[in-house]
């Protein structure tokens, strides 16, 4: 106990760096996956990505973030074995953040496909099961976040599949595409302001002080879905005909979607934010609690919202730095994606992202993108999809998980041994 | 800096493009029989050995781009279409290509003759399988689009019309081989019957290039219809 009063400041000081570090690498590197499918679609210039993605990704940490953060803070490790020692909690979430960080590190520098959720979920239960003990982990929990893995991306490519095969339906086999394009706009847009606002009422202004219940919730959120799609009735006004087109109108079609895309690029980073940024603050979030109520560990502390905000500023920092060529890189890498299909997988991965935020459950952004592009290239919607990509991405699960674990577990002794 | 994402490794190297760039090749080859059967009729046989020359160079590039699909094709490139139709498609398409050379080569070799009064029957035939050719040609260039709509069933109908307008003109070529050959059956007593063999033979496989053509189509109409 004596440790973390004599050392509070440091500890502090130190989960901010880290947890800021990591914020950083998710803006620099991260961001990009969500953000990089609407610029590669031409819906969205890379400038405009980054404004949105500023705005959003904040907002996202801020508003809907807080449910993932108390489960990487509390769902993992089994916090009533570390009433004794407080200190070896902050010891612990210390090196999974460093871990996690520099695993990232080497992990983008080598190219692989790995995610900044399974390295921090590796990376503390690591040092829970190695450092303090077998039983300190909540392998339930676990086990549910694990399983995440697999439905979210799953989740993702059947909602995909189903999208893109109701713009089939709705749009290219109608009589005149273009017409009704713009007739089922305000439709989606009503369903993406709907959804992020459903999360974000339920779950997210909790720990802002505000409680809303259910009903009200439900109402808010469909006045949300109401002006979104006001707004996409106002601007679609804006979206013309171009003359002789060809009959199939692909072209006008795909102008549409390009508005629409506006929207779903703002849902990802909604997403993106609630649900990544959350992995890298959920770590300091307990370390500030521990030091906080002196020492004791307590069970149940809100997050105090100026974390998240060290979260949404480490992602602004890293974006401006580096996102811009990120984006870059990924979005004209991604030319195959057209708005409509770009459309399709945004929305459903969004979609996915959010709900499994407001569950509180640690997902993969890139992974759930992943699977949902795979939905839309089921239901014919792309010229070739590499499979071999979607084995290594697996490889990379397999890997990540023992990699952030030993890292953690390495960093955890250096840090038990140098603070006693 | 993130060459190895996993996102943009994702999009596999779609076939499509490579396969609209063989069928430009194969019809730019078929187009060359028109100089060429020119040259055949002016007896110009140092143009005609200068345009077989590029027909041939045309074929080999269009056989470069074959093999290039085939090797771009592994098992794990996921496809809206069967792989199985595409190579089958890529196939057919280079057939068309071979027939040109075959007919170039085979008229050049025997410096063929042909009758005067065949002359201009002759070139129509030949401009009728070219432009056999030139549809197919243009249907494939529609399959950017099919992709574009995930194959709704507006382009069903477009590909429909396209395909109807490509055996219109295969029936055409059909038409003008029966002619030709009438002319050819009423001279042939007149010419040296080894020439009028060969002469014969030009004129089927002329006949071919349509019917590949239309294959062609038919091949595509079945790779879409899944």
């Amino acid at each position: 106990m004596s440790i973390i009063l004599e050392h509070g400041n440091s500890f502090l000081l130190l989960a901010c760096l880290f947890g800021f570090f990591m914020a950083w690498g998710i803006g620099a590197n991260d961001v990009a996956n969500a953000m990089g499918t609407s610029v590669g679609s031409k819906a969205i210039t890379i400038k405009q990505a980054i404004i949105i993605a500023i705005i959003f990704e904040f907002a996202g940490a801020w508003l809907a973030g807080g449910e993932v953060t108390s489960t990487i803070r509390r769902g993992i490790v089994d916090t009533s074995s570390f009433v004794d020692r407080p200190e070896l909690l902050v010891y612990g979430m210390l090196a999974s953040l460093l871990a996690a960080g520099i695993w990232l590190l080497i992990a983008s520098y080598k190219g692989w496909p790995v995610s900044t959720t399974h390295s921090i979920v590796g990376a503390i239960v690591g040092f829970a099961a190695v450092g303090i003990s077998f039983d300190a982990v909540q392998w339930k929990g676990v086990a549910g976040i694990a399983m995440s893995w697999v439905t979210s991306p799953l989740m993702a490519g059947v909602m995909g599949f189903l999208l893109f095969k109701s713009l089939q339906k709705l749009i290219f086999e109608a009589d005149d595409p273009f017409a009704a394009a713009k007739k089922y706009v305000p439709v989606y847009t009503f369903f993406v302001g709907f959804i992020v606002a459903a999360v974000t009422f339920t779950k997210g202004f909790k720990h802002l002080g505000l409680n809303i219940n259910s009903s009200e919730a439900m109402l808010y959120s469909v006045i949300a879905g109401l002006v979104l799609a006001a707004l996409g009735v106002y601007m679609k006004k804006s979206i013309q005909r171009d003359a002789n087109n060809g009959q199939l109108q692909i072209q006008n079609v795909e102008k549409v979607f390009a508005l629409l895309m506006v929207f779903t690029a703002c849902a990802m980073a909604f997403a993106h934010g609630s649900n990544d940024v959350a992995n890298a603050i959920g770590p300091v979030a307990a370390i500030i609690g521990v030091i906080q109520a002196g020492g004791e560990v307590l069970d149940k502390v809100n997050t105090p919202s100026w974390v998240l905000l060290i979260g949404g500023g480490g992602i602004v920092v890293g974006l401006v730095m580096y996102g811009h060529r990120v984006i870059a890189t990924v979005g004209t890498n991604i030319t195959e994606l057209t708005p409509s299909r770009g459309f399709a997988a945004t929305l459903a991965t969004a979609t996915t992202v959010v709900v499994a935020s407001g569950i509180g459950m640690p997902i993969s952004t890139t992974h759930t993108l992943v699977g949902a592009v795979l939905g839309v290239g089921l239901a014919r919607g792309l010229a070739a999809i590499n499979m071999r990509v979607v084995g290594s991405i697996f490889a990379s699960w397999l890997v990540t998980l023992p990699a952030g674990a030993i890292l953690s577990v390495i960093i955890f002794f250096i840090l038990k041994a140098s603070f006693g | 800096m993130t060459t190895n994402n996993p996102l943009s490794m994702l999009f596999g190297r779609s076939p499509f493009g490579p396969l609209q760039e063989h069928i430009d090749k194969t019809y730019a080859a078929t187009e060359l029989l028109q100089p060429f059967m020119v040259a055949v009729l002016a007896n110009d046989w140092v143009e005609a050995k200068a345009v077989r020359k590029r027909i041939s160079k045309l074929e080999q590039e269009a056989d470069d781009l074959k093999r290039e699909i085939r090797l771009g094709l592994p098992n794990s490139l996921f496809m809206p279409v069967s792989r199985s139709d595409l190579l089958e498609l890529v196939a057919q398409q280079d057939k068309i290509a071979n027939k040109a050379k075959d007919i170039a080569g085979l008229m050049l070799g025997r410096k063929m003759q042909i009758p005067e009064s065949m002359a201009e029957p002759m070139l129509g035939f030949i401009n009728s399988g070219i432009l056999a050719v030139e549809q197919a040609q243009r249907t494939i260039n529609e399959i950017d689009k099919l992709l574009g709509s995930g194959f709704g069933r507006q382009v069903t109908e477009l590909l429909s019309k396209m395909i109807k307008t490509l055996d219109k003109l295969e029936q055409d070529t059909d038409e003008l081989e029966i002619q030709v050959r009438a002319q050819l059956f009423r001279l042939e007593k007149e010419w040296p019957p080894v020439d009028v063999i060969f002469l014969y033979k030009a004129i089927d496989w002329v006949g071919d290039l349509a019917d590949r053509a239309q294959r062609v189509g038919g091949r595509l109409q079945i790779m879409m219809a899944r």
